[in-house]
């Protein structure tokens, strides 16, 4: 089985912004996080403050203590498996409560954050600024997308936000087949 | 040389000495060549298109909840076919199921059927199954393979989408009329489709 590795970008103009830049360009980062900012807006202000604080520092520790670890096929599977459940749960879009929105968030950031960790170790780039981009990117996304889905009120927009949960849970379950294949 | 092509060429000379760094090295390969394959795979092949909006129309004519919920039971449990696809699993008669999914959506359509929500969406999923698992590995050589996932399961729900915007015209007699007949039209592709498959 392939060793899937979360690909770290170079901007060429420094590690904070290569950071930036590479949640934008990495789907297996970028789908999970949509995914728990969509489910954790339709939980409403609560639930997207939890995870706007949560998640970002999260991925911040995970990158950090990621540097620790060796690459395994088990990154990219465990990574998959939590954005077909992150997506499914904004799709049927359960209430739950806030502290457990929070876990998934903080779930979500170690790993994913550790699967970039390794990669860095691996590449010999400047870990904390790198980190501190993406902890940035987390934020940036979780506080736009969170804050639209706390605020749909319409039944068709709401129904709206549940289908693009299904799309990336959807595309999760893609990226477990690619990432066992 | 003039003096104005000699500054555009100044001016591009400066424009790539700033922006390689910027440009190329992200060294990722085959990111849009996926996505754009994903994107266009599902609108490629009549039987993938009629069967999506098929499921659309049928979702259309049930009204709500299923309006929604077909097509959000569809690409989830199309996702789940094309993994098993990607890990190896066998799956028998892929295009017969893909012919009979064309056939059994265009009769619900034509005769307006009106099963339990459940029902519905298990009939869904399991045609859903076959789509996934012969069109959702298709992927391109040197072409992203999640991109191309991800651009696929957005195109199919895009038809999916295309079949409700069809099916609006359900609420006008005459709309309901030609809807039924569109069922059919979809039921006899379906059957065309069998046919290619059998022989």
């Amino acid at each position: 089985m392939p060793v899937f590795l979360a690909h770290l970008m170079t901007t060429g103009l420094g590690p904070f912004y290569d950071g930036l830049a590479h949640l934008f360009v990495t789907p297996e980062d970028l789908l999970p996080v949509l995914a728990l900012s969509l489910a954790a807006g339709l939980r409403g202000p609560a639930g997207g403050r939890a995870v706007l604080f949560v998640l970002p520092a999260a991925w911040f520790a995970g990158t950090m203590l990621g540097r620790l670890f060796a690459p395994h096929w088990i990154w990219p599977v465990v990574s998959a498996g939590l954005t077909v459940s992150l997506g499914a749960l904004a799709a049927i879009d359960r209430r739950l409560p806030t502290a457990i929105v929070a876990v998934l968030a903080a779930m979500l950031g170690l790993w994913n954050g550790s699967w970039n960790g390794i990669e860095l170790a691996r590449s010999g780039a400047a870990a904390l600024g790198t980190g501190l981009g993406i902890a940035c990117a987390v934020f940036v996304v979780v506080a736009l997308l969170g804050a639209v889905a706390a605020a749909v009120r319409a039944l068709w927009a709401r129904i709206a936000v549940r289908v693009a949960g299904s799309w990336i849970a959807a595309a999760g379950l893609f990226m477990l087949g690619w990432a066992l294949r | 040389m003039s003096l104005n092509t000699q500054r555009r060429s100044g001016g591009l000379a400066t424009l790539a000495w700033l922006l390689p760094a910027a440009l190329f090295a992200h060294t990722r390969g085959g990111e849009a060549a996926g996505l754009l394959a994903g994107l266009s795979h599902p609108v490629s092949g009549l039987d993938h298109v009629l069967a999506m909006v098929a499921v659309g129309l049928w979702g259309a004519q049930l009204g709500p909840p299923a309006v929604w919920l077909l097509p959000v039971a569809f690409p989830m449990v199309m996702a789940l076919g094309g993994t098993l696809g990607l890990v190896g699993v066998h799956l028998p008669g892929v295009e017969i199921g893909i012919a009979l999914s064309a056939i059994g959506l265009g009769a619900a359509v034509l005769f307006e059927a009106k099963p339990k929500l459940g029902v519905a969406a298990a009939l869904v999923g399991f045609f859903a199954i076959f789509h996934g698992h012969a069109h959702g590995t298709e992927l391109p050589p040197g072409a992203n393979g999640l991109l191309y996932s991800i651009g696929f399961v957005v195109a199919t729900g895009l038809l999916h989408l295309a079949g409700i915007g069809i099916g609006t015209i359900h609420r006008w007699p005459a709309g309901r009329t030609a809807l039924r007949w569109t069922g059919a039209l979809v039921a006899l592709a379906g059957l065309a489709f069998l046919w290619k498959a059998v022989t």
